[in-house]
C-alpha cells in the first residue's frame, strides 16, 4: 500500500470517505459522485471526436485531459444510463482535476481498488476505472511532452 | 401459476405467453394490491436501479447476487434462498423481471431462477426503456420487503445449462453463437488493453450459426413478433423446435436472451445455455475452433 501522503489530497480524502462507510453507503456515495460529474464544456460537447474512448468500460465513456501550466484538467462524457461508469469518472474528476501533472502521474495504478468498491460493485466492474486512470496518466504524460 | 397471466393480444401468439407481461398490465397490477407478485430489476449497471426504478421493485444484481464470489459458478441453494427471501419472494411467488439493454440481464436472472426451478418467473416486455418511454412512474424509494421463507433448493443445471464437456459432446448438432459478427469471425479477440477479460483464441465453436442476440429485439427493446422470430431462427437458420440446441456468447448473458426467445417465445423444448461461453472455450486447450464469417 502506498502512503496516502503521496496521493493528491482530494483523492486521499475520497478514499477515506469511502472507507469510513459500509458497502451500501459506498454505492450511495458513488451515485452522488455520478450526479456531480460536470457536463462537457461546449468545445468538447460540439467536438466529441476530440475525446478518447475508454473501451474497457461496459458503457461508452469518453475523456479528455488538458495540461495547462503544469495543472491537469479532466473532461468526461458518459450517459446517464451508466451511473457506475459516471461514478468512477466522478471519483477521478473530484480527486484529480486541478492537481499538478506530476501528482497525477504519481498516482499508483492500483488506486481504484482502494475505495472498497470491488465488493460493492464486483471486481469485474472495476476494470473500467483502472482503464480510465491509465488513460488519464497517458494523456497527462503526452500533454506534458507536447 | 397462481397469479393471472397477462391476456394482452400482442403476447398471445408466442408459445408461452404466460412468460411475458406488458407494461400496461404490470402498471395495472401495481396500482392495486398485488399479493403474490414481486417485481425485480436486473441491469448491467449496478447503480442504475438506484437512479430510479418501478415503484415497489427490488434490485437483483447478476454479479453480486447470482454469481458465486469465488468459484466461477452460480450461487448455491442457500445463497439463492437468501437472495429470494430478502426480496419477499417465496417459492410460489410470481416474479416479473425487467432491466436495461433490451432485458438482456433480466433474461439472465430469469434463466438463473429457472436453474433453481422457480416456476413462475416472467419478463416485462421491453424492459426498463419501454416503461420509461411511456412516462410511467419511477421512484428512488427502496421498498422494505416482508422477508419470505424461500426453501433451499438444489440447482438442477442439466436441462437448460451446458458445460464445456456437454458442448464437446454436442459438436455437429445445432448451436447458436449470439455474439457480434466480429467476435464470431475471430477478428475481435478481446477489448483493447484487456487481455484478462478476453480470450487467447478468437473465432467460434465449429458448426455454430451466427445470430446476434439483438436480432430478436425491436428498436424499442420489445421482442419481435412470433412470425418474425420464426423467420429468423426457423426459416433462415433451419433450427427446429424439437432439436437439441446450445446457445452461447461471451459469458452467457446475451445468450440467456436468445435462450428465452427460443424456449418461451418459439416453444423449443431443449435449449441449453453454455454460460462458460467464449471466455471458457476461447481459452481451453485443444478444443476445436473455427474462424471466418458464417457460411451462406
Amino acid at each position: 500500500m502506498t502512503d496516502d501522503a503521496t496521493l493528491p489530497p482530494p483523492l486521499a480524502e475520497l478514499i477515506e470517505e469511502f472507507g469510513s462507510v459500509g458497502p451500501k453507503d459506498r454505492l450511495q456515495l458513488l451515485l452522488e459522485l455520478s450526479e456531480d460529474l460536470p457536463d462537457l464544456p461546449a468545445r468538447y460537447a460540439d467536438h466529441p471526436e476530440q475525446l478518447e474512448q475508454v473501451h474497457e468500460c461496459q458503457t461508452p465513456l469518453f475523456l479528455a485531459v488538458e495540461v495547462t501550466d503544469g495543472t491537469v484538467h479532466l473532461f468526461f462524457n458518459a450517459p446517464k444510463e451508466a451511473p457506475t461508469t459516471r461514478g468512477f469518472a466522478g471519483i477521478l474528476h473530484e480527486g484529480l482535476n486541478g492537481q499538478p501533472a506530476q501528482a497525477v502521474l504519481d498516482v499508483p495504478d492500483d488506486t481504484p481498488f482502494r475505495f472498497g468498491l470491488a465488493e460493492a460493485v464486483s471486481p469485474l466492474r472495476m476494470r473500467g476505472m483502472v482503464a480510465m486512470l491509465s488513460r488519464i496518466k497517458r494523456q497527462t504524460r503526452a500533454g506534458l511532452a507536447g | 401459476m397462481a397469479y393471472p397471466t397477462d391476456p394482452s393480444a400482442e403476447l398471445a401468439t408466442y408459445a408461452h405467453p404466460e412468460r411475458l407481461v406488458t407494461t400496461g398490465w404490470l402498471a395495472d397490477q401495481l396500482a392495486g394490491d398485488h399479493p403474490g407478485l414481486v417485481v425485480l430489476e436486473s441491469d448491467e449497471d449496478v447503480l442504475l436501479y438506484d437512479t430510479g426504478h418501478i415503484p415497489g421493485s427490488f434490485k437483483i444484481d447478476w454479479h453480486t447476487d447470482l454469481n458465486d464470489p469465488v468459484t466461477r459458478d452460480f450461487v448455491d441453494g442457500a445463497a439463492f434462498a437468501k437472495v429470494m427471501s430478502e426480496r419477499g419472494i417465496g417459492r410460489d411467488t410470481t416474479v416479473v423481471i425487467y432491466g436495461d439493454k433490451s432485458n438482456w440481464w433480466a433474461a439472465y436472472a430469469l434463466w438463473v431462477m429457472t436453474l433453481f426451478g422457480h416456476e413462475d418467473v416472467r419478463l416485462l416486455d421491453g424492459g426498463r426503456s419501454a416503461w420509461m418511454a411511456e412516462d410511467r412512474e419511477m421512484t428512488r424509494e427502496v421498498p422494505t420487503a416482508q422477508e419470505a421463507d424461500y426453501p433451499v433448493i438444489e440447482r438442477d443445471d442439466a436441462p437448460i445449462r451446458a458445460y464445456k464437456d456437454d458442448v464437446l459432446a454436442h459438436l455437429g448438432k445445432s448451436m447458436v453463437d449470439v455474439r457480434s459478427p466480429g467476435e464470431f469471425s475471430g477478428e475481435l479477440l478481446h477489448m483493447p488493453d484487456y487481455p484478462q477479460e478476453g480470450s487467447l483464441r478468437g473465432g467460434h465453436i465449429p458448426g455454430a450459426r451466427s445470430v446476434p442476440w439483438s436480432k430478436a429485439a425491436r428498436e424499442d427493446g420489445r421482442f419481435k413478433s412470433r412470425a418474425d422470430l420464426e423467420q429468423l431462427y426457423q426459416s433462415e437458420q433451419h433450427l427446429a423446435p424439437e432439436e437439441d440446441v446450445v446457445v452461447y456468447c461471451r459469458i452467457g448473458e446475451r445468450s440467456s436472451h436468445t435462450w428465452f426467445v427460443l424456449t418461451h417465445l418459439l416453444g423449443f423444448g431443449n435449449v441449453r445455455n453454455y454460460d462458460g461461453s467464449w471466455t471458457e472455450w476461447g481459452n481451453a486447450v485443444r478444443v476445436p475452433v473455427e474462424q471466418g464469417g458464417p457460411s451462406a
